[in-house]
């Protein structure tokens, strides 16, 4: 058995306001193995940046940690000293490329200076601009990057540069695990391509031990990572081998999710593609019981009344009441 | 191909932007686009950003001067049309339909106000009630629950229902062509294929469409002849089928090799 670089348990959030509460995160538990190139799927809202944000134990305002356990390199994220966290876990356990990072880079100054800022808040010790490029030039080679670069202002580069110039500056210090939120959209096919290349390349390097990816793009993933998990409103549905979900979905959403993509292939224009049903439900006002039952066509009598628990088979965990056996 | 069933001929359409006032720069939005339209047809056009799509569009709307290059309606220059008569021919949906409308007003309004534009212009006049049949009538067409939809206001609906909505105005509309800019990019992907499935309906119903996005896999499924734009020239055009599958053009050959599919792995 592979070494376990991240565990979750029973993880929840929530998000406070004026608003009301919308539970973003309920109960989600799974792990992350060495080794392991993990993708969080899902339409928009159901949670997956909420909860790759929690796993990094510093949420935005109006985020709140409700409970549960981010376990990473033996630390438990959310019950230590945030002083030590930022020392001692951020960027050399756990590195995050947040959703926004293609403004992540900070547009008055040159890369270069950028991370010599970045090197003295990190590690203590000063750098000039030049030293940085040095430095971090090293490991820009090491992944076929351009040292140039490093010379420029980050509006000077294009979204897929600024996009890969992120990724290279947060493995710079070899963490265990990387982080990545969409990486892929807002970019143009091409550029997706070198930014999907470098993550794998990165990981197959050694240069991190596990990744994990969200992005509604099921195509890219699909090129990416090796295991999935599927969310829903919050909830997690089905967690498994890539290939094994994508050849044969167990979950009903997973299934509809599925054949509503539009895939490019040839016999597809003879088809009608069908979405599902109804609409993503008001995350203020969430169905009991399986979130998903009232889209869902296999629904049972127990779907309305009662949580679906997290069912093995073989490699895989579903959420589903249709494979809970009797007794 | 017979000259009566041409809707749209666009011939040489070329934009370039200019900025500043005394140096003045030039940017290239668009390049000798030449393509035609037929009746009852979905042509799409593809490129990634920046390749010049929105700026077709937005010159075939009437939103933007071309600096060169002639556009056809029906054998008239559209250019020298009245704007208003050309509006009731040609009429478009937009990327983000949060922006289309008021939040102060509920959706209704601009169903109701399309009946306005057609009683200004064709002098077409419908009572109150003759007014809700026809909102009634076309909402159940493409598949929407008018409960859920009417009265409501902008923010209490999904992207996707409102993209639909906007679907149901331009049928009242009646348009000859319909032109769809990324319709679908701000959509859930589990209602996206329910607009790409009304686009076809509308052409069957014998409305052109124009169907603008980035997303080869959309386009192809819907279209019947697709273009590849690229640097704001069009590359390639002719049947979806052999621009996708059999594409002649090495720009076409690479964006269909870097589209990542989900029944199909690279080797990286």
């Amino acid at each position: 058995m592979a070494r376990k670089t991240l565990e979750i348990k029973d993880l929840k959030g929530c998000y406070r306001g004026t608003f009301g509460v919308i539970q973003a995160v309920d109960r989600a538990s799974f792990s992350l193995y060495e080794g392991d190139r993990l993708a969080l799927a899902g339409e928009s809202g159901c949670g997956k940046t909420t909860l790759i944000e929690l796993l990094t134990g510093t949420p935005k305002p109006l985020l709140h940690y409700e409970g549960g356990k981010v376990f990473v390199g033996g630390y438990d994220v959310w019950h230590i000293d945030p002083e030590k966290l930022r020392k001692e876990v951020k960027c050399r356990l756990l590195s995050y490329v947040p959703q926004a990072s293609l403004n992540a880079l900070n547009p008055t100054k040159r890369i270069k200076e950028f991370l010599a800022d970045m090197l003295k808040e990190r590690t203590g010790e000063k750098h000039t601009p030049n030293d940085a490029r040095k430095m971090i030039g090293k490991h820009f080679e090491r992944l076929n990057m351009d040292k140039n670069l490093l010379d420029r202002y980050p509006f000077e580069l294009s979204g897929g540069q600024r996009q890969r110039v992120s990724i290279a500056i947060s493995t710079f210090a070899e963490p265990s695990v990387l982080l990545v939120d969409e990486p892929t959209s807002s970019l143009d096919v091409t550029s997706q391509k070198r930014v999907i290349e470098l993550l794998v390349d990165i990981h197959k390097r050694e240069i991190i031990d596990s990744l994990m990816c969200v992005s509604h793009d099921l195509g890219a993933l699909r090129q990416m990572c090796n295991r999935l998990v599927i969310m829903y409103t919050g909830r997690l549905v089905e967690i498994g081998n890539m290939d094994d979900i994508v050849e044969n979905p167990l979950h009903p959403y997973t299934k509809l999710l599925l054949n509503s993509l539009v895939p490019l292939e040839r016999q597809m224009k003879q088809k009608t593609l069908k979405s599902i049903p109804g609409r993503p439900p008001d995350l203020r006002d969430l169905p009991i019981a399986c979130r998903f039952h009232p889209r869902c066509p296999d629904c049972m009598d127990i779907c309305k009344k009662k949580r679906p628990p997290m069912v093995k088979r073989d490699s895989r965990e579903i959420a589903c009441w249709k494979y809970v056996e009797e007794g | 191909m017979g000259k009566e069933d041409l809707l749209l001929r666009v011939e040489g359409l070329t934009k370039y932007y200019t900025s500043g006032y005394v140096f003045t720069k030039q940017v290239l939005g668009a390049k000798d686009v030449s393509f035609f339209l037929r009746k009852g047809e979905i042509l799409s056009l593809v490129g990634e950003s920046g390749s010049g799509k929105t700026t077709v569009a937005n010159m075939i709307l009437g939103l933007i001067k071309p600096t060169r290059g002639n556009i056809y309606l029906d054998g008239k220059n559209a250019l020298e049309m009245d704007r208003k008569e050309y509006w009731l021919k040609v009429q478009a949906i937009f990327q983000d339909p949060y922006s289309t409308f008021n939040g102060y007003y509920v959706v209704d309004k601009v169903l109701w106000e399309s009946f306005d534009l057609l009683k200004k212009i064709k002098g077409i006049t419908h009572s109150r009630n003759e007014k809700r049949e026809i909102i009634a009538s076309t909402l159940e067409k493409i598949g929407v629950n008018s409960d859920e939809i009417l009265g409501r206001y902008p923010h209490q609906m999904s992207g996707g229902q409102m993209q639909r909505l906007l679907v149901a105005r331009a049928l009242i509309m009646n348009p000859d062509l319909l032109l769809a800019d990324e319709p679908t990019s701000m959509v859930d992907a589990s209602t996206r294929v329910e607009i790409l499935n009304e686009l076809t309906q509308l052409k069957e119903a014998g409305m052109s469409v124009l169907f603008i996005t980035h997303d080869v896999a959309q386009a192809y499924y819907i279209s019947d002849r697709a273009a590849v734009m690229k640097d704001g020239e069009i590359v390639e055009i002719g049947p979806a089928e052999k621009v996708f599958f059999d594409s002649e053009h090495p720009y076409t050959k690479n964006l269909i090799s870097s589209i990542p599919k989900l029944h199909e792995k690279w080797e990286i």
